[in-house]
């Protein structure tokens, strides 16, 4: 069963007639990372702001089709029929996000983390204090910020700080995050802690990530979904996707004939 | 609970912007209402001292025409300096000096202008109120020139210097049109502040009844004769004021939609 | 040529240095009578226009007398004070206090600045507590809650509400908003409470439309981020957007005290113009670029002098509020 199922989705912005996404079938599965790759404008994002209704914030969307969402207890439920204010409140607790550029709240670093906690509910110093240690620690960040958690985040490195975002999003313990392009502003070795670390995060939460870089995908994902042109063309198992792949259009994509 | 308080939170926002509309519409009725009522075409064919504002309005034209004269081109160049001449620290400071100038209170300009013009020329003048709406103007349209030509890509220049084109020339003939619809737009509405001005004015050009062209004489005002109207016992000098506020009012609106719209219509 | 058009270039922009230096000197030197006459004292001397004997004229000796006399000067000066120089009015106003001194002393006039000094200053304070809160609403509706074409919509009605002359505020003020508020907290009609409010209402629309620009300029995916990790948009805003153009807000809050400062016309309609102290909210007193507007056409000598006085301290008062703003908060808002 996977965590998510999307469905015969299809989504159009506000003031487009043409749907930027159509008709897609896609499972997300559990305690794996999924890859969505594809050329530039194909909608990868979209789909990835449409998992956790990020997309909600800006009025006049369209959506159709089906997002189920089978949480923990095995019960299911279909995100787009979310309306209600604290529904997606507590949507977007389970699903987790992380942006392409990191994105380090005005505050200071232990605030950043113990963020997604407090609005949640948790009050007790101690509580906050051992979950913040945990995520850091969770986010191989624990031994560089230790002795300045009260310092701003804004003073972190580039990959420091998208770190501390994927800690301040693992704190909240999300089912699922999602990724997009996380270290596509971020230099070769910070890519590489970043990668590390998803692949780690894999034994708590299920991932699905948006990447640019053909090589990141085929290292650290499990499936892949290859994109084009609003349309999902093939899913597979990442090394069937890269190896043998069933469609001429991956293929072209993968070996960099285009795209 | 998080919920509830949210839902208060942006019910008061709603109702602070409310709150705002409904002053803006409160005094806009009110002008409305108070000035149409004592309105009538007749008003733009007497002057003051016949019960009309045609002088007032003439006049108040009249001076906030010659400060843009004087202070456009200064403000220009001024401008035009910072941005395109000036290197390092002589530049930055005048940009703040002028950012100062442009929040100084417009009496005390008008208290400066009394004293290096009005007393020196042995009287209140249509000059004098002019150059203190010049200098209320100025550090506007300095503001503008610099913003807008800070927008206009290097490589532009950096194309009509290869050219072979001298750096004025560059700057006069690609440099300006390039920002020329945003600087219009920040002159307009520099203008439209300096015609509703009223303290600057009252001890440089004061007012006068009668129709005058002569500069160097007490000037016919609109707004300083608003404040002396308004200030009258007679319910028909205060319906005068409305009328003249009425009037007022729709010449800035006017001035500074059209501002508005230029900008609109480039995008 | 090119030469030319540098040179004149670089004289305008001297000219901004001209000016400003020009108008310290300016209003400085058109102060020195008073300021020799008065020293430092002028800001805490709350007598203006007084007729004081010449032997006690040291500063010290002169404020006693101010108390008693506070009431029954200011009656009269409240009639006179379109006419300074009615000097009878002012005679028969110290003669009680004369009476036990010498007959023959020569008296002069002195000036002191606080009334309106305070009176600057507490216009300013209402306008502020009164508008910061609904301005605050408004950027925060204009930024975040409405949709892009109300917004758009609203933004503008504000910004035009930013552009109506001040002496529009002034009349509409004294006879429409004035008469509400006196009924609603008694008092007189015009008094610093209404003055402070009409001030608000004229920098409510600058308030707002600059503070909305500043929490324009926090990033779409910073709020999104908060809002993928479950918050409100209430939160949102207190915990990310307020925060991080904090700054910003300060600044544009300062810049429109300064403004406020400043103000003429929406104040001289209402706040009363007597130079008394005021003992309540509602009660009527003055402030300097009122005192200015009023006075300066009939003032001369050492009366003008000290109206040059008041010009000065307000324009050092604004010019350390707008550098404070700049400096301070504007540059690192950038
Ligand atoms: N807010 C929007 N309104 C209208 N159309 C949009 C909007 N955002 C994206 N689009 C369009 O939707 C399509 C998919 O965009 P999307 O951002 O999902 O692509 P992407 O695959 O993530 O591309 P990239 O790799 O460049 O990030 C594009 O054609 C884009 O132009
Ligand atoms: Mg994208």
């Amino acid at each position: 069963m996977p965590v998510l199922n999307i469905k015969k989705f299809s989504f159009t912005y506000p003031g487009v007639e043409h749907p930027s996404l159509k008709n897609i079938n896609l499972p997300i599965k559990r305690h794996a990372i999924t890859a969505l790759i594809g050329p530039s404008g194909c909608g990868k994002s979209t789909l990835l702001r449409s998992m956790n209704r990020i997309h909600d914030l800006y009025p006049g969307n369209k959506y159709e089709g089906k997002i189920e969402f089978t949480d923990q207890d095995k019960s299911v439920s279909d995100i787009l029929e979310i309306k209600k204010e604290n529904e997606f409140i507590e949507l977007r607790q389970k699903i987790g996000m992380i942006f392409q550029k990191p994105t380090p709240f005005p505050m200071s670093i232990f605030e950043n983390v113990a963020y997604g906690l407090k609005i949640a509910g948790v009050k007790n110093k101690t509580e906050l204090a051992d979950r913040v240690e945990v995520a850091l620690k969770g986010s191989a960040l624990w031994k560089e910020v230790h002795d300045r958690l009260d310092k701003s985040a804004m003073g972190l490195s580039g990959g420091q700080q998208q770190r501390l975002c994927i800690a301040r999003a693992v704190a909240v313990k999300p089912e699922i995050l999602l990724f997009d392009e996380p270290t596509s502003a971020l230099d070769p070795i910070s890519t590489g802690a970043i990668e590390e670390l998803i692949v780690e995060l894999k034994k708590d939460v299920s991932i699905a990530i948006v990447t640019h870089n053909m090589q990141q995908a085929s290292r650290i994902s499990d499936f892949t979904a290859f994109m084009y042109l609003g349309d999902l063309i093939e899913f597979d198992k990442t090394e069937n996707i890269f190896l043998n792949p069933k469609e001429k259009k991956t293929e072209d994509y993968i070996t960099g004939r285009f795209g | 609970m998080r919920l509830i308080i949210n839902k208060i939170f942006l019910g008061l926002s709603i109702f602070s912007a409310l709150i705002g509309l409904a002053f803006l519409a409160w005094i806009l009725t009110t002008l409305f209402i108070k000035g149409l009522s004592s309105f009538h075409f007749g008003l733009f064919l007497n002057d003051l001292i016949d019960g009309g504002l045609r002088n007032l309005i003439v006049g108040q034209m009249i001076l906030a025409g010659l400060a843009s004269i004087i202070g456009i081109p200064l403000g220009m160049a001024a401008g035009i300096y910072i941005q395109e001449y000036g290197r390092g620290k002589y530049a930055d400071v005048i940009r703040d000096l002028s950012d100062i100038m442009m929040s100084a209170p417009s009496i005390v300009i008008g208290a400066f202008v009394y004293a290096v013009v009005v007393v020196p020329t042995g009287g209140t003048s249509g000059f004098a109120g002019a150059i203190a709406l010049a200098i209320m103007m100025i550090p506007v349209v300095i503001n503008t020139t610099d913003n807008m030509l800070s927008l206009v890509p290097r490589e532009l220049r950096e194309a009509g210097i290869a050219l072979g084109a001298s750096k004025y020339k560059v700057i006069i003939d690609i440099v300006i049109k390039a920002a020329k619809v945003g600087i219009m737009t920040g002159i307009l509405l520099a203008f439209a502040r300096i015609i509703g001005e009223t303290a600057p004015l009252l001890f440089t050009s004061e007012t006068s009844n009668y129709f005058s062209l002569d500069l160097t004489e007490s000037f016919p005002s609109l707004t300083v004769s608003i404040y002396d109207l308004a200030n009258e016992p007679e319910e028909s000098s205060r319906d005068l004021a409305w009328a003249a506020s009425f009037i007022l009012t729709v010449l800035v609106l006017i001035i500074n939609l059209s501002g508005r719209f230029i900008t609109r219509n480039k995008k | 040529m090119e030469k030319i058009f540098q040179k004149l270039a670089l004289s305008s922009a001297s000219l901004v240095f001209v000016l400003l230096v020009g108008i310290f000197i300016t209003l400085y030197s058109a102060a020195k009578p008073a300021i020799d006459e008065f020293g430092f004292d002028f800001i805490t001397n709350p007598d203006w226009n007084k007729e004081v004997p010449i032997e006690i004229s040291s500063s010290t000796a002169v404020t006693p007398s101010t108390n008693m006399s506070d009431k029954a000067s200011s009656e009269v000066k409240d009639a006179s004070i379109e006419d300074e120089d009615d000097m009878m009015l002012d005679d028969e106003d110290d003669d009680m206090m004369l009476d036990d001194e010498d007959d023959d002393v020569t008296t002069k006039t002195i000036y002191g600045g606080l009334v309106p000094i305070v009176g600057t200053l507490l216009t300013t304070l209402i306008a502020l507590v009164f508008a910061l809160p609904i301005a605050m609403g408004i950027a925060v509706f204009l930024a975040e809650i409405a949709p892009k074409n109300i917004s758009n919509v609203v933004g503008i009605a504000i910004e035009l509400l930013a552009a109506i002359p001040s002496i529009i505020f002034g009349m509409w003020g004294l006879y429409y908003f004035a008469p509400i508020i006196a009924d609603m907290f008694g008092g007189y009609q015009v008094s610093l409470l209404t003055a402070g409010l009409v001030l608000g209402v004229m920098i409510l629309p600058f308030m707002a439309a600059i503070t909305r620009d500043s929490m324009n300029t926090t990033p779409a995916v910073l709020k999104e981020s908060a809002y993928a990790l479950g918050a409100t948009k209430f939160e949102v805003i207190k915990d990310i957007i307020f925060p991080y153009s904090k700054v910003g807000i300060i600044g544009s809050i300062i810049l429109a005290l300064g403004r406020a400062l400043g103000e003429t016309m929406a104040v001289a309609f209402l706040i009363g113009s007597i130079f008394v102290l005021p003992q309540k909210i509602t009660d009527p007193t003055i402030s300097i670029p009122v005192a200015m507007a009023n006075n300066f056409g009939e003032a001369s000598g050492l009366g003008e002098s000290a109206l040059f006085y008041l010009a000065l301290i307000l324009f050092i008062i604004s010019f350390a509020v707008i550098s404070i703003a700049k400096f301070y908060f504007l540059k690192k808002a950038k």
